[in-house]
């Protein structure tokens, strides 16, 4: 293999990589830009959707097969389920803190993360479960560059999500609306808008996508547990750092550029894959010091 | 001891904050212990009482209240950061861990004598708690919470990887200690070395809080602009409260790790540090009573409850959200309202 088809297969991985934490980090982003809280029960979201794709595979795949049909309804049951829990988490536990001290509210997202990891860890008994669509291992050979079937549709599927997000926020009321209240919810009750409303579309539209990306992963890695939302939700956080958090474009952005460092970063003499996270929150902590706002992100004048 | 001057939680800060009761470090224990006279009674009583307690109870006891009193360290030293500074931290074990493993590097691969290596332990908490704070306490407050989060993780991880941690598989063989001819080697002794620990960590925390950082704190968790309008240097005083919150933490690591005598990454994990931010929240944020309390709580629970099975982390994490919900101030009640 030379040194090309190397970086071109690590291109590939790379994309397909950061195509699922491009999805997670767009509703983190989205739902800080909206009520500036971050959400850390986000990457569970991604879990529990995960855990439902699972279940929607195994009810649907009598009737239509484990194949690429059984996958894709599956998704779309793990986003309307997640977008749902997301609107009832927000309603439930955030709705009455949004006023309270933002120590009380963080503190209370980190107990809705731990509420479903425990959850899920009591249900599955915290045992690894196995994910298995029957999408085969079919692949093209681009001139010694694997590419798998799987890897195509799932970066696609994710690359159409992310531009029917795109539009709807670019192009739909309810997107204007949510543009406007991440600008200033005070105004935007002032002008008839919603605002609860809003917060609701946005809850349920970043959940969904946590939870598509769930079960792609789920379909991609074929094995789901309990805690896979920590890391991926810490590294989505990253992502949206890099893009700019707040940003839409941002965080898409940051998470394929977070993507293609893991997959070339592990591909450097002495960072093996046992240092990939290190690598990752490194570069989280880099971004933090020298450009806090991101890439996209537009430098925010706090209070006063 | 607070004297009989103004106590921090009688200076007035900004306006009034209806939902957060006025911070006070003894919590609603000072409206039943009003005189000095009667709060020293209640000290010596509890402090005979844990002085006896491994008498009475056995050595499995003595084991869980040995515990018990480590989770009392490193929830008051979370404390000064979480409740005192209103900072989230939720990375604390890495503190915890950068101890231990200076304390099982030096004595194992260097054949240090162990009270030599507190001093290091101390150092690299700092040195580790400017290089992270440093940086990120210039921002948002909430990005605190994820950098502490990603460098738990980079702690653990480097632990698990690296070939002077002893990779996996940790430290073994961690010489226990000499002091002054006595050899703390029985889990009796080392009860008797936490729970002096624990006093000096009791007495340093009341000290802090009343102190003019103390108050600092107090006006920075209120009102950050209005603190830094009066001349607090708040990038200043919250490094303060994490590197302070570290050495805590670190020095809780030195001694798990000559009473365990060998550590493993798995004790420091994001799950260690959930606990011990669970400890300082559930019995109230910022009052040593109940920080105590709930580090108690965190110990003693999953003993009541072993039946339970990993349904008692279920328990735990919806009783941390309801709280949050409803009584986000904790467990033990803060005085409320005026004088």
């Amino acid at each position: 293999m030379t040194i090309f088809n190397l970086l071109a297969q690590q291109l590939v991985n790379g994309l397909v990589l950061g195509s699922f934490y491009a999805l997670v980090a767009l509703g983190y982003t989205m739902v800080f830009g909206v009520v500036k809280l971050l959400n850390f029960a986000h990457g569970d979201l991604y879990m529990v959707g995960a855990f439902v794709g699972f279940l929607a595979l195994s009810g649907v795949s009598g009737m239509v097969g484990a194949g690429w049909a059984g996958v894709g309804l599956s998704i779309l049951c793990a986003m309307v389920a997640v977008g749902v829990l997301g609107v009832a988490i927000e309603r439930i536990a955030y709705q009455p803190m949004l006023k309270a001290p933002r120590l009380s509210i963080l503190i209370t997202a980190l107990a809705v993360s731990l509420v479903l990891q425990n959850s899920l860890l009591t249900m599955t008994n915290g045992q690894i479960v196995a994910f298995s669509p029957k999408l085969g291992f079919a692949g093209i050979n681009l001139d010694g560059v694997f590419i798998n079937y799987k890897q195509i549709v799932l970066a696609g599927t994710a690359a159409v999500l992310m531009i029917a997000l795109e539009l709807f926020v670019r192009r739909t009321q309810y997107g204007r609306a949510m543009r406007a209240v991440s600008i200033d919810k005070d105004m935007c009750e002032l002008m008839g808008i919603d605002v609860n409303r809003i917060i609701a579309v946005t809850f349920f539209v970043g959940s969904a996508l946590a939870g598509a990306a769930g079960t792609m992963a789920g379909a991609y890695y074929g094995s789901i547990w309990y805690f896979m939302g920590f890391l991926i939700g810490l590294k989505a956080f990253t992502a949206a750092v890099i893009g700019g958090i707040g940003s839409i474009p941002g965080a898409m952005l940051g998470g394929l550029i977070l993507g293609l460092l893991e997959s070339f970063g592990t591909q450097i003499p002495g960072i093996g894959s046992e240092w990939k996270d290190v690598f990752s929150f490194s570069v989280l902590i880099l971004v933090l010091v020298f450009k806090p706002t991101g890439l996209l992100g537009q430098s925010e004048q706090e209070r006063m | 001891m607070p004297g009989p001057g103004p106590r921090p939680d009688e200076l007035r800060s900004g306006e009034p904050r209806p939902d957060e009761p006025r911070p006070s470090v003894w919590g609603g224990l000072t409206r039943y212990l009003d005189t000095p006279a009667k709060r020293t009674t209640a000290l010596a009583a509890i402090l005979a009482f844990m002085v006896a307690a491994p008498f009475l109870f056995g050595p499995y006891a003595t084991v869980i209240l040995t515990n018990a009193l480590l989770y009392t360290i490193l929830a008051l030293g979370l404390n000064v950061v979480v409740g005192y500074a209103g900072l989230l931290d939720l990375g604390y074990a890495a503190f915890f861990a950068v101890g231990a493993y200076t304390v099982g590097i030096l004595t194992t691969d260097f054949h240090w004598n162990f009270w030599a290596t507190i001093p290091v332990a101390i150092l690299a908490a700092v040195v580790a708690g400017v290089i992270i704070g440093g940086p990120t306490l210039r921002l948002r407050s909430d990005y605190l919470a994820i950098v502490t989060l990603g460098f738990g993780e980079i702690v653990r991880i480097s632990a698990r990887n690296l070939e002077i941690t002893g990779a996996a598989s940790g430290i073994s063989g961690i010489e226990q200690p000499w002091l002054f001819g006595w050899h703390i080697a029985t889990q009796t002794d080392f009860y008797f070395v936490f729970l002096v620990l624990v006093v000096i960590a009791v007495v340093c925390s009341a000290r802090l809080a009343n102190s003019r950082l103390g108050r600092a704190w107090l006006y920075v968790r209120h009102d950050e602009d209005a603190a830094e309008a009066m001349g607090i240097d708040r990038v200043r005083v919250k490094l303060a409260a994490y590197v302070i919150g570290a050495i805590y933490g670190s020095i809780g690591g030195v001694f798990f790790a000559v009473n365990l005598t060998a550590i493993s990454p798995q004790s420091f994990s994001f799950q260690q540090s959930t606990l011990f931010l669970m400890a300082v929240i559930l019995g109230g944020m910022g009052k040593i009573p109940g920080v105590i309390l709930g580090a108690f709580i965190v110990v003693l629970a999953p003993e009541l409850l072993r039946d339970l099975g990993s349904f008692r982390l279920l328990i735990f994490a919806v009783g941390l959200l309801l709280i949050m919900l409803f009584r986000p101030s904790g467990i033990w009640p803060a005085r409320r309202g005026g004088r």
